[in-house]
């Protein structure tokens, strides 16, 4: 069986070798067969990745514990979920996921475009190849999965595993590396559009509506993996926050962030044909930043709480990212005149200007995490000393760019494109302003007196504010003129351009984000050693804990607190907060106890034993609302799905095409 | 012209703000990581920065008392004598033989006075010796 799985992924590296040089040769000496055998070699690609995996999976599951892998990541007190899981659980196997991942959705995208793109398709299988190519490099020659165990190169097996680390046993955790996974790959495909648009000097804006979908999809893929990692973070590691500014964390962050950019700058081109050139340099950026965020957590280039592997990929990635980007700043400087723009900056006050500063403040950002993230890797490069910068640099630099992100969440989209007459300014803005305003005032006589706070609660309201009232206002219109009521006129509303009002959508969901953000401002929390009976005050909370217990299941041994909580003297139920000790992994994780409400959440930890080993250390934190993170990332997975229903009015964008450049500079092939 | 003035101007303060906010945060949180060796060589700085040190928690160091825990770093043979008094419990990987980073500062008595513990259990990613008389060792069967 393993020598079937190592030689589907040797074949497999072959196979997407041929695949690279059959596209690009056939398409240079116009040999149609040549293209459609490229084609055929992704979907072997596909099959062979296929069964490799299978063949690992099976091994992870049935427990085959010859494999090292097998016996590394999985055990057999581990429940089914977590077995399969572990094929992402550790280095080798997620490695092999991601080649997985990619071959999967390079023969969608070739079976997709089957007969579209034709002049453009085999560069994209030539790029999606070049970079399975990369990837089976890794899975053939540095981190194999199928390395048996031998003692004197007799293939053994060991009686157990050591099990999935515990920490990932859980379900948010089992789905997190997924979700990001199919984030960072996707990004590969618009990507490979992008260059194969350059290679292929196409003038338009082919690529970009072929893969919007592609990048919304993915966005969405990414999102979710980041906000499932911030809920795993909070309700596993026990320290109750949910973003910690670990470089891994800061690797999920980064083509995020420049992938939002992405996802704004390409209206531009949509609707203006403005910013082309930055449009392909933002999704480059973004599918590097990806390969990046990979390697960052794959090869523990900076030493991390997160740093799940260590090994001896650094210089792969490294070289392959160096190569990348030359390769494709080369590429983008010799088309730079295939992609002029098509019209000009007209007004500071315009739509087009919160887009440009927009993406000038996501990129910043962006920047700023690499730049914090590396920080000790360029400090040691420039001075010789290993510096680090932790999450207070981070609060320090990112609270104020998020800030002002959030206020151009509100006004961007309700600017007019070209220029804003001072009439629409006070139309739009002066009911929310005064109401934000007043909130502040209103909060600063209630006693708040949070710098930060104030000013995020003030936009939250004005953004809020301002996107209701663009509903309700569309929605009023289409009801009044075709007899609706305003919630099925809202909903007509939303159909009729389900992109603009899915997008309203996302910007909710991220100011009730920032609503869970800022509530962190006045987090209060209290640790005490206690025995039965013992009780512990934190705001108007009166805890006490009523029972202490512990045993053990064969997986771990746990110890737990029934912990009873009463507000004013009303009991309003119990809470049980664990510690568990995996035995394989001979390692602990916390089981927190956490009672979640729209106001706050009160939360317990159980640290510990005390050391007389008779009272647990239980730590208590109020965390006000931190609910709202979670429904915000909710509305806003829910605004992207509206963002993919098809609209139902085709939308036309008055722009003009620039025949001129057309004309002169394409060549279509014939 | 005037207009693209106008875009300079505004993208300038923004950049210019927040390389400020930057700058001048790096100052104020910045941690230097040392070896146990290296701190040793820092002289009277030592007892100035903020510094991240790694090593391996000597077996039966670990001493708790009255809200404070004790213990001693060893790498490459030199040992460190660190002191936690911080409100946050220790990580459930930190025990004898783990792998720990401590964040703080030099005493001018010699203990390290740490306000942040990370640790890593040494073992955790390795297939365990001893299972086996002999411990089988991966063996590369990909070609």
């Amino acid at each position: 069986m393993e020598n079937v799985g190592s030689l589907a992924v040797l074949l497999a590296f072959c196979v997407a070798i041929y695949a690279v040089l059959a596209s690009v040769v056939g398409r240079l000496n116009r040999k149609p067969f040549l293209i459609i055998s490229g084609e055929r070699a992704v979907y072997s690609v596909w099959v062979l990745m296929t069964l490799a995996s299978g063949i690992l999976v099976y091994g992870l599951i049935t427990g085959d514990f010859r494999y090292s892998y097998v016996a590394q990541h999985s055990n057999r007190s581990m429940p089914l979920l977590y077995k399969f899981a572990a094929w992402w659980g550790g280095q080798e196997g997620s490695l092999l996921f991601w080649s997985w991942l990619l071959s999967t959705y390079s023969a969608v995208v070739v079976f997709t475009n089957r007969r579209k793109h034709r002049d453009m398709m085999p560069y994209v299988v030539g790029v999606l190849m070049v970079v399975q190519t990369f990837f089976l490099i890794l899975n053939n020659f540095v981190v194999s999965p199928f390395q048996m165990l031998a003692v004197d190169k007799l293939i053994t097996a060991v009686p157990d595993g050591n099990g999935l680390n515990p920490l990932l046993q859980y379900p948010a955790m089992a789905i997190h590396p997924p979700m990001l996974y199919l984030g960072y790959v996707g990004f590969a495909v618009p990507f490979a559009f992008a260059i194969a648009s350059l290679i292929t000097k196409q003038p338009g804006d082919a690529w970009i509506h072929t893969t919007r979908r592609w990048t919304l999809i993915t966005w969405l893929f990414q999102s979710c993996g980041i906000m499932l990692g911030a809920a795993w973070a909070y309700h596993v590691l026990g320290w109750g926050g949910y973003w910690g500014w670990d470089p891994v964390e800061n690797a999920s962050l980064l083509p995020w962030l420049s992938g939002t950019a992405f996802l704004h700058s390409v209206m531009m081109q949509e609707k203006k044909g403005m910013m082309k050139v930055w449009n392909i340099v933002l999704v480059s950026a973004t599918f590097f930043l990806c390969i990046f965020g990979t390697s960052l957590t794959r090869t523990g280039l900076v030493s991390s709480v997160h740093a799940f592997a260590q090994g001896p990929l650094g210089k792969y990635f490294v070289s392959f990212l160096a190569i990348g980007i030359a390769a494709t700043t080369y590429l983008i400087l010799d088309r730079l005149h295939y992609l002029r723009s098509e019209a000009e900056l007209e007004s500071v006050i315009s739509r087009e200007s919160s887009f440009l500063f927009n993406n000038l403040i996501l990129l910043a950002s962006c920047f700023a995490v690499l730049w914090g993230t590396l920080f000790p890797v360029i400090s040691e490069a420039v001075s010789g000393e290993k510096i680090s910068l932790d999450a207070v640099w981070f609060n320090k630099l990112m609270i104020p760019i998020g800030l002002f992100l959030l206020l151009l969440t509100g006004v961007g989209p309700l600017f007019a494109w070209r220029r804003t007459s001072a009439e629409s300014l006070r139309r739009n803005f002066q009911i929310p302003g005064i109401a934000a305003v007043g909130l502040v005032a209103g909060l600063l006589v209630a006693g708040v007196r949070s710098f930060y706070a104030l000013i995020s609660f003030g936009f939250c309201l004005f953004v809020a504010l301002t996107v209701l009232m663009e509903f309700y206002r569309g929605a009023r219109a289409i009801g009044v003129k075709n007899q609706m009521n305003l919630l099925r006129a809202t909903v007509e509303l939303t159909h009729r351009n389900t992109r603009r009002y899915g997008g309203y959508l996302v910007h909710m969901g991220i100011v009730l984000m920032f609503i869970g953000f800022t509530g962190a401002a006045f987090n209060k929390s209290d640790v005490k050693e206690m025995n039965v009976g013992d009780t512990l005050d934190l705001g108007h909370y009166q805890l006490k804990v009523v029972d202490l217990k512990e045993g053990d299941n064969g997986n771990y041994q746990w110890h737990r607190a029934t912990v009873q909580v009463a507000r004013g003297g009303d009991v309003l139920g119990t809470l049980e907060p664990e510690k568990r000790f995996y035995k394989a992994s001979r390692q602990g994780t916390s089981e927190v106890g956490v009672r979640p409400r729209l106001n706050e959440d009160l939360y317990l930890n159980f640290g510990g034993m005390s050391d007389d080993g008779v009272r647990a250390v239980i730590q208590a934190y109020i965390f006000p609302l931190v609910s709202w993170i979670w429904i915000g990332g909710l509305v806003l997975i829910g605004g992207t799905l509206v963002c993919l229903v098809p609209s139902k009015i085709k939308m036309q964008y008055a722009r003009t095409e620039v025949v001129g450049i057309t004309t002169k500079y394409a060549e279509v092939p014939k | 012209m005037k207009k693209y003035w106008k875009f300079a101007a505004l993208i300038a303060i923004v950049i210019g703000a927040l390389v400020w906010l930057a700058s001048a945060g790096v100052n104020e949180t910045k941690t230097y990581y040392k070896t146990i060796a290296e701190v040793g060589q820092m002289g009277d700085r030592a007892y100035q920065e903020r510094l991240r040190v790694a090593g391996d928690v000597e077996s039966g160091s670990i001493q708790h008392a009255q809200g404070r825990v004790e213990f001693t770093l060893v790498q490459d043979k030199l040992r460190l004598k660190v002191a936690y008094a911080g409100s946050e419990p220790l990580p459930d990987t930190f025990r004898d033989g783990a792998q720990a980073l401590a964040d703080g500062k030099m005493g001018r008595d010699g203990v390290f006075q740490a306000s942040k513990i990370q640790a890593k259990c040494a073992s955790k990613y390795e297939a365990k010796p001893g299972q086996l008389r002999k411990a089988p060792a991966p063996i590369n069967k990909t070609t």
